[in-house]
């Protein structure tokens, strides 16, 4: 365990030295939301329908910028060759990577999302049911991010190559996630979506560091 | 009498890995290591056979140092050693009994490649710290100042990592080796963009790993730091045909 904790608490404390790293996501999330208004027209009741799905694509594409970086730093130092030979198991390594990842950019992006959701005139009741949504959607971002991210290390321009895997895996969490202020902003339960957001993060955090171990020995072999 | 036996066969590895562990534990330094040893190895990189039918045999307070010209395999070999790189073919052992567990064959080695693996943002206690508290579990400032002290960084302990050159960086990284005590230690060319002050501090840091029972592998075009060791050419074992690269060999 202690491995856990060590590698969690140096990527925290990197992240925040280099906080501009964070900053730059949460820039992202906020101006690419911004430019819908503009683009859209300013009618509230359009913007009001569009908002839970533009909320959550400006997410995903935000958390996208950064998952490049999870795996890339460690593997170009020579980390990554040294967290590998730990002696300790990789995939907690991993988690502890990805909850790291998940701590500097996904819980930024949930407590943003409130303060977006304004300029796109979300209906009150929609506020609770989109951050839980992102609260429960974005470690699956995260997790499955950090698979991909941990398969493109080494190509050159992995970033374009992990957009084209990952973001095709997003589109459940994408669906369930819209749907579930869908349901809520038209008066409907959220709970069902929300149980299956749960459930893919459930299903991602068992899978996912096991994958991603497996893909970083490939990449530094 | 046949029954007695059998009861007890099964416990006798299982005590013997209790005592081990327990010298290990109450000895403090010094390690109970056996002889490292590779027979029959080859391997592959993009096609090309870089080695084999190579075999090599470390003894505990024993020295291996790798030569031979470049792209002849020295940095593949120390990686095939140290389990980041599988063997296309042969096979490794510690003590006798095979190398396969590569997490626990992780566990006893300290790697120094020709990345420094240090982090800019840190500073060099910092950097220390996290690799003591990675390998050992718990964080010991005087340890700390101790591999400082060795490699003549302890003035700089405060300094975030960008601001360091890059022999300093690299004695950071040598600096690594003394804060987690394991019984191998495999060296890429560390005596690169050292002055002669710290060639001559990792040439004693060698020297008192070994003698406290550790072995060292070193590739390396200049060896002044480590006394009576053997030399193993790995040029000696790659293949005599011509090197060509296609794609239909992969």
């Amino acid at each position: 365990m202690s491995v856990f904790s060590t590698v969690l608490a140096r990527d925290l404390r990197l992240a925040l030295r280099q906080s501009a790293d964070s900053l730059t996501v949460v820039a992202f999330f906020a101006i690419a939301t911004v430019l819908f208004p503009f683009g859209v027209g300013p009618e509230a009741n359009i913007l009001a329908r569009i908002a839970g799905g533009v909320l959550w694509v400006t997410a995903l594409l935000a958390a996208l910028l950064s998952l490049d970086r999870v795996f890339t730093v460690d593997f170009e130092d020579g980390t990554l060759d040294q967290l590998i030979l730990s002696g300790e198991s990789l995939s907690l390594v991993v988690l502890a990577k990805v909850i790291a990842h998940w701590l500097t950019t996904g819980v930024p992006l949930i407590i943003m999302s409130p303060v977006l959701a304004v300029t796109l005139h979300l209906p009150a009741e929609g506020y609770a049911p989109l951050m839980l949504a992102l609260l429960l959607g974005t470690p699956t971002v995260s997790l499955v991010g950090a698979t991909g991210a941990a398969l493109v290390l080494g190509t050159r321009r992995g970033g374009v190559l992990l957009s084209l895997l990952v973001l095709p895996l997003y589109i459940p969490v994408l669906i369930f996630g819209t749907a579930a202020v869908e349901a809520a902003v038209t008066g409907r339960s959220a709970g069902p979506m929300l149980m299956v957001l749960g459930g893919l993060m459930v299903l991602a955090a068992s899978l996912s560091p096991w994958a991603t171990a497996a893909a970083l020995r490939q990449a530094v072999e | 009498m046949s029954c007695e036996i059998n009861s007890t066969a099964p416990t006798l590895p299982l005590v013997a890995r209790f005592r081990s562990a327990m010298v290990r534990r109450m000895s403090g330094d010094g390690f109970t290591s056996g002889r490292f040893s590779g027979e029959g190895l080859a391997c592959r990189r993009g096609g090309r056979l870089v080695f084999a039918g190579l075999h090599f045999s470390v003894a505990p307070g024993g020295a291996l140092v790798l030569r031979g010209p470049n792209g002849s395999g020295k940095t593949t070999l120390l990686r095939l050693m140290s389990g980041l790189t599988p063997s296309s073919s042969g096979h490794m052992a510690w003590d006798g009994t095979p190398v396969d567990d590569r997490d626990a064959h992780a566990a006893r080695l300290r790697f120094v490649t020709h990345l420094d693996a240090v982090k800019p943002a840190l500073t060099i206690m910092e950097n220390l710290a996290f690799w003591m508290a990675l390998w050992s579990g718990k964080v010991e400032d005087t340890v700390i100042l101790k591999a400082m002290e060795a490699l003549d960084l302890q003035r700089l302990s405060a300094f975030p990592a960008r601001l360091l050159s890059a022999g300093q960086r690299h004695r950071l990284a040598l600096a690594r080796l003394m804060v987690a005590p394991a019984p191998l230690w495999l060296l890429d060319e560390p005596g690169n963009a050292l002055d002669d002050a710290s060639l001559t501090a990792l040439a004693k840091m060698i020297a008192d790993h070994r003698a406290r029972g550790g072995m060292v592998v070193v590739a390396s075009h200049g060896s002044a730091f480590v006394e009576g060791g053997m030399t193993l050419d790995v040029g000696a074992f790659s293949p005599k045909t011509p090197a060509h690269w296609s794609e239909e060999e992969e």
